[in-house]
């Protein structure tokens, strides 16, 4: 039975850690939450986006977080990916699957995945 | 035409009680053996008496990027059509300086056919405490044999002293949390 004195040893492990997360977050991932974006599947690939930056030890360099109607409700779910120095890509009609290439070739190895992209979807 | 889950539609509507600049959304489930009864409440900034009264027509939404918001026509619609119904109270701040906020109660038939299942209601909350740092989350489901399941941020929060809940570790702690609950 989970207690919630296990959530205070996660935080005495993570205490002696070098980095609490704040500062080095290179890479901001927003993903659209806004009726539109729910009515078209947005949760699983916010929860596979969240499990394979975690997997793959990428929470210092990215974070995730949501936002409203980004305002291309046809093209929901969409994935925005800002980093400083690079343009923003925007990622549309995206799915579990499709999180996890972006996760593996975007967010760990910098090579955007185009063909998920807006421009080749107009 | 609905979302597919009642949590989905609990999701949509508790992001309205976010961009209201609610600092607690409560959410409720109590079910008997014929209905189910889903509110969302929030000490945001509420609605003036001319956006409650329009706020179940589609075309009516705060956004600026579109001319329709569906959110609450999608909950009220899920509702109806299992022969129950959706109440909206809000008050500004302006009405009432402390008691500010909106509340929406949805009643669901849950024997007719045309109910939607709640659905993973652990993701719906997942997803709601990933980004919960200027909020809280208080959820409480009661079901008809009287047993419980509950969460709150700000049990986990005291717990973590300051540390982020959107940490990946604590995150799954959560989610194991409540999935237990669950279980039983």
């Amino acid at each position: 039975m989970k207690s919630l004195a296990e959530l205070a040893e996660i935080r005495n492990k993570m205490k002696d850690k070098v980095s609490l997360r704040e500062g080095s977050n290179d890479i901001r991932i927003v993903v659209g939450m806004a009726t539109c974006g729910i009515a078209a599947g947005a949760r699983p690939v916010l929860n596979t986006l969240l499990e394979e930056i975690s997997d793959k030890g990428l929470s210092d360099i990215a974070t995730v977080s949501q936002t409203g109607c980004i305002g291309i409700c046809q093209y929901e779910p969409v994935v925005e990916v800002y980093q400083s120095g690079k343009d923003k890509v925007t990622y549309v009609k995206m799915t579990s699957d499709k999180a996890k290439r972006v996760v593996e070739e975007h967010i760990k190895n910098g090579k955007p995945v185009t063909e998920y992209t807006l421009k080749e979807s107009e | 035409m609905t979302m597919k889950e009642l949590s989905l539609n609990i999701l949509d509507i508790a992001q309205n009680s976010i961009s209201a600049g609610a600092s607690l959304i409560e959410i409720t489930i109590v079910e008997d053996d014929e209905t189910m009864t889903i509110s969302v409440k929030d000490n945001g900034c509420g609605m003036s008496k001319e956006l409650r009264e329009s706020v179940s027509d589609p075309f009516t939404t705060t956004r600026k990027t579109r001319k329709v918001g569906l959110g609450i026509p999608f909950f009220s619609l899920a509702a109806m059509q299992t022969g129950g119904n959706l109440e909206i109270d809000s008050k500004t701040a302006e009405e009432d300086p402390s008691g500010h906020g909106t509340t929406i109660k949805a009643l669901f038939y849950k024997n007719h056919i045309d109910f939607t299942p709640l659905g993973d209601i652990i993701s719906t909350l997942c997803t709601l405490i990933q980004s919960c740092k200027d909020y809280d989350i208080v959820f409480i489901h009661e079901f008809a044999d009287g047993s419980k399941v509950s969460a709150d941020t700000r049990d986990f929060k005291e717990a973590l002293e300051g540390m982020p809940l959107d940490n990946p570790e604590v995150l799954m702690w959560i989610r194991g949390y409540i999935a237990e609950q669950y279980e039983k």
